[in-house]
């Protein structure tokens, strides 16, 4: 998928966690990626984040040390 | 053949009651019923039946065809049956000397202004006015032909047959009034009318329209539809069938019946229409089906139906309909017919190929909310079990994925928690993005009828939508949030609940975890969740809001109805959440009358999610990730089960267009028209080496398959489908297949050519298949199905017949849980090139993208998709009513009629997504639910401009569908 949908999805995602309470919000987005996007999915985005993370909220890159690298 | 006893189909007359038990004697014989039952009902209750005309147990007694009279002792006169009630101790006689004179009496004035053309009567052999004739023993008629309605000649003639002879075409009769055919499906001859007002009263009280009344006094009376002028289509009527129904004679008469005769067998089944899950008695001669007909001891429906389950199922049988199987190796060619076993090895190789040469994952499969559990169930253990990966998803990704998150978060399971019964015992509803007349039209009528004895409505909906205003309803409250902001209108809910003291404290801290709701309750108190502080923003009136707030909380049973309104937004979610937040801070959860009640969209929407269908859960929502419940299907298939999830739909598409899939197998869905931005659809499809659609017809995602299945319709099958209250309800096969087999069949055969090893002979062992391995369907059989008509999971060893409500003594999930919810503005914003709002939606007398409905009569109601405007957005735009607008967003554009509406508001367009012509999702956009991909379809920015007539798109899109649509004629 593209690169800018890619990040809106996972800046969506970041954008809901953000708002909940607790310390926990990396785990939480972390978890939410692990159960819902494929290992492709997963892939592109841990490549982004290698490459940059260009665009992406603080949270989602927080997250990718508790994202499942696809085998 | 039938393999299910129908239960006591009788008409009792009167509606049963409930109250104290009265014993009384009919004619010697003791029967005990509640109070407040009727004698006619004691009576049948007996198995004695009183003649009678205008009382059906499906309406109020009336009283007023005085065939029902009976003798009472201790009583005078001879008391009309139907609106006597019993009384302990009371002693009647239905057949003394005296009554069986009035009743002859009555029937010989009845049968004076009655044609005697039985023999030829479209209703012959299923006319109660020809059944109590009978019964009362009426022998003569004695009174001359006078002033009468049914001779057209004026001659004195007896019969319309006898009229016809003594004046060959003509009418000096001006009591004669012709017939009224306007309605495609049944037909209004007043000359055959009793005026017993059952439809008049069907009207009113079964499907809250009251497009019928009585006009004229004495002799003069007449039923009438609309006003003066009108006729059955110009009327306010929906076509529902409730009169047709109720009428005793051929007064109303379905149009099939005339044509085909009297049915002489029925096979009672499941509607495949939309999530209420109707149950109808199909009606038939051999294998062509005369009439559907609503099953009165369907508990879903309760003996209604709307226009689409009771008469628009013509599609079955239409020549559209593909029988055989087809292939072509490019989307280029035209499609060739070939064997069912030439088309499955070709399937079978191109998909292995695919998987040899892009591995594993780079295939998948849709499943249908359309088709049954049973063949939902094959369909996603065809990728879990044959493909090797998880890649299955359903239409429900589109519609309600985010109920599925949001309730699943909240109370722990993916399900509303009421049964529809539950609607008689609401005292308030709120109705949040949903249209239930339009949508869910038989639950409507449940609800309105609900809402007359004096319920409250409270709307939240841009639009005002029909249930807001009609005969005896008038909503309380209509909050016109704009598209987008709904999380902000049901926090500021929420905000009045707990600031004001309204929230039930006692629940709470028994049902939810106090800390975490004391956590939410300082974070909806907040100033800026305030209804004032976000009326500029929603545009919600601040006090309009707090009154339906306090109203909720503290009107009684407060039950929420919600639709793809709340869902298909890119906070679809947090919405379902805050709606479940609402609900638990008042304590309306876990009782009749109450609850969170998603209505779905699609006939087997619950069902296919239950079945597994989503790539990240096995059957029973549970996540692909659990090792233990993985290894309960590994068991059961001999597989391995892979522990990732699968792709979405969108991200099916988006992996397409990057090269990494290439192969899916797509059952009874239209994702091109239905999905949003079709050009990227398009785009994903047209990038497959392989797409396989299973359907009736060459739908338009057809137009980029390679294969060809043909499908069999909701009467050529059986199997079960899932309704919007849990509800498992039987799919009976009423006829043969005529593509020659059942889906699942297919879906086996298919399985079975990539070395499936399937050997399932009846679905009933598909269902099995499921009960061994899903704890909710633990206890579902289909002998369990036959002797209980239906049951709600979760149906295990601790409920034995299914849940009709859910959370009764505690949430699914332990503690009901409060999640913060916060308002995000989405993404999709309007500015100076794109100024107003679109949403989508559908209407009555089509269902979805139109496949089945358009080919129907139902068309007359519905033949384009429209725009429907504001005014003065359409005066700012030059734009008058019926003319060509062009509808624009940054997606993509297309053509269609405007019309002018104050429905809308200012600022926001509407349309419905029911014809390919006009491809309203090729303007709908890629944005989506945050948590679950769900698609924005109610939010998209657009421009509305005059036009002349279709863009070069629409002609472009036309051309390659019809190019695509070619079959090249069978080999000799």
């Amino acid at each position: 998928m593209s690169p800018e949908k890619m990040v809106m999805m996972a800046n969506q995602i970041a954008t809901f966690f953000e708002t909940q309470p607790g310390n926990d919000g990396p785990e939480k987005v972390a978890a939410h990626i692990n159960d819902f996007w494929e290992p492709r999915m997963r892939a592109q985005l841990l490549e982004h984040v290698e490459a940059g993370g260009a665009g992406l909220k603080p949270l989602v890159v927080d997250a990718v040390a508790h994202i499942r690298a696809p085998a | 053949m039938k393999d299910f006893v129908i239960p006591d189909d009788r008409d009792m007359g009167t509606p049963a009651k409930t109250g104290a038990p009265v014993t009384l004697t009919i004619d010697g014989f003791p029967v005990t019923v509640p109070e407040g039952t009727s004698v006619m009902r004691a009576a049948a209750e007996a198995g004695i039946a009183v003649p009678k005309l205008c009382a059906t147990d499906s309406l109020e007694a009336f009283g007023s065809c005085r065939l029902c009279v009976v003798e009472i002792e201790g009583r005078r006169g001879t008391p009309a049956s139907c609106t006597t009630p019993v009384a302990e101790g009371m002693a009647v006689h239905t057949q003394s000397s005296k009554v069986k004179k009035i009743r002859k009496g009555v029937m010989e004035l009845y049968v004076s202004d009655h044609p005697l053309d039985c023999l030829t009567c479209s209703a012959n052999g299923d006319c109660e006015l020809q059944d109590m004739a009978g019964m009362v023993g009426l022998r003569d008629v004695r009174y001359t032909p006078g002033e009468n309605h049914y001779d057209p000649s004026g001659t004195g003639a007896r019969s319309q047959a006898e009229a016809r002879l003594r004046l060959p075409g003509g009418e000096a009769n001006p009591r004669y009034i012709r017939k009224d055919e306007s309605n495609p499906y049944f037909t209004y001859d007043p000359s055959k009318c009793i005026v017993c007002s059952r439809c008049v009263r069907a009207c009113e009280e079964v499907q809250g329209t009251f497009a019928l009344t009585i006009e004229g006094r004495g002799f003069e009376s007449r039923v009438k539809a609309g006003m003066e002028g009108d006729d059955f289509l110009s009327s306010d009527c929906v076509s529902c069938g409730a009169c047709v129904q109720a009428c005793p004679t051929a007064t109303l008469q379905e149009k099939s019946v005339a044509e085909m005769g009297t049915p002489e067998r029925s096979v009672v089944t499941t509607c495949a229409y939309c999530g209420v899950g109707c149950s109808f008695k199909a009606e038939l001669n051999g294998d062509e089906l005369v009439r559907m007909v609503p099953w009165k001891h369907g508990k879903a429906n309760r003996g209604h139906s709307c226009v689409k389950g009771r008469f628009a199922y013509g599609y079955a049988s239409h020549p559209d309909r593909i029988l055989n199987p087809m292939i072509r190796d490019s989307i280029e060619e035209p499609w060739r017919e070939v064997s069912w076993e030439e088309a499955l090895d070709f399937a079978a190789d191109r998909m292995r190929g695919i998987q040899e040469r892009h591995g594993r994952k780079s295939v998948g499969v849709i499943t249908s909310s359309r088709c049954t559990n049973e063949e939902t169930y094959l369909v996603q253990k065809l990728t879990r079990a044959v493909f090797g990966n998880n890649n299955t998803d359903t239409c429900a990704r589109v519609c309600h994925s985010p109920t599925g998150y949001g309730l699943g978060q909240t109370f722990g399971t993916s399900a509303g928690t009421q049964d529809f019964d539950s609607v008689e015992k609401m005292d308030v509803a709120v109705v949040i993005g949903a249209n239930p007349t339009d949508g869910h039209p038989v639950f409507a009528s449940r609800m309105k009828r609900r809402l007359r004895e004096g319920a409250k409505l409270i709307v939240i909906d841009p639009r005002r939508i029909d249930l807001f205003e009609g005969p005896h309803v008038k909503a309380a409250h209509h909050l016109p949030l704009r598209p987008g902001t709904n999380v902000a209108v049901v926090t500021a809910l929420a905000h009045v609940i707990v600031t004001e003291g309204l929230y039930d404290e006692a629940f709470i801290r028994e049902r939810c975890d106090w800390d975490e709701f004391q956590a939410y309750a300082e974070f909806v108190s907040d100033r800026r969740h305030a209804p004032e502080s976000t009326a500029l923003l929603t545009g919600v009136n601040a006090q309009d809001l707090r009154a339906a707030a306090r109203l909720y909380a503290t009107g009684g049973n407060g039950a929420i109805y919600y639709g793809l309104g709340v869902t298909e937004h890119s906070q679809g979610s947090t919405t379902v959440m805050g709606l479940a937040n609402l609900a638990m801070l008042t304590g309306n959860i876990g009782r009749e009358g109450v609850g969170v009640n998603p209505l779905r969209g699609q006939n087997n929407v619950q069902g296919s999610c239950d079945m597994g269908s989503f790539p990240h859960e096995l059957p029973g929502y549970r996540h692909v990730k659990g090792a233990e419940v993985r290894e309960i299907f590994e068991t059961a298939w001999g597989v391995e089960i892979d522990p990732e999830p699968g792709l979405r739909i969108p991200n099916m598409l988006d992996a397409a267009v990057d090269g990494s899939f290439k192969g899916l197998y797509c059952q009874g869905e239209d994702i091109l028209q239905s999905d949003p931005d079709t050009k990227h659809v398009a785009a994903g499809l047209a990038a497959m080496d392989c797409v396989i659609v299973h359907d009736l017809f060459l739908n338009e995602t057809a137009n980029y398959a390679h294969v060809f299945l043909p499908g069999s319709s909701f009467l050529e099958k059986n199997g079960t489908f899932t309704n919007a209250e849990r509800r498992i309800n039987r799919v009976r096969k009423v006829m043969e297949p005529r593509n020659g087999y059942e889906d699942w069949e297919v879906t086996q055969l298919l399985a079975n050519a990539m070395g499936g090893g399937w050997s399932y002979t009846h679905p009933r062992e598909i269902m099995a298949e499921i009960a061994a391995t899903t704890p909710s369907f633990a206890g579902v059989t289909y002998e369990l199905l036959e002797e209980v008509g239906s049951v709600q999971w979760p149906c295990n060893e601790e409920h034995p017949v299914g849940t009709p409500l859910m959370h009764v003594d505690g949430f699914m999930r332990g503690k009901g849980r409060f999640l913060f919810t916060e308002y995000v503005a989405t993404d999709e914003k309007t500015g100076p090139r794109f100024p107003l709002l679109l949403t989508t939606g559908r209407i009555l007398s089509q269902y979805n993208v139109g496949a089945q409905t358009r080919r129907t009569a139902n068309s007359i109601w519905h033949d384009e998709d429209v725009l429907e405007i504001h005014p003065h957005d359409a005066e700012n735009r030059g734009v008058t009513d019926g003319d060509w607008v062009k509808l624009a967003s940054r997606s993509g554009e297309t053509a269609l009629r405007a019309r002018i509406t104050e429905r809308m508001s200012p600022g926001v367009v509407y349309t419905t997504f029911h014809h390919p012509g006009t491809q309203a999702n090729v303007v709908t956009t890629d944005f989506s639910d945050w948590a679950t991909n769900c698609p924005e379809y109610k939010v998209t920015a657009v421009q509305v401009s005059p036009s002349n007539g279709p863009t070069d798109w629409q002609e472009g899109y036309e051309a390659q569908a019809e190019r695509a649509r070619r079959i090249l004629p069978a080999a000799e």
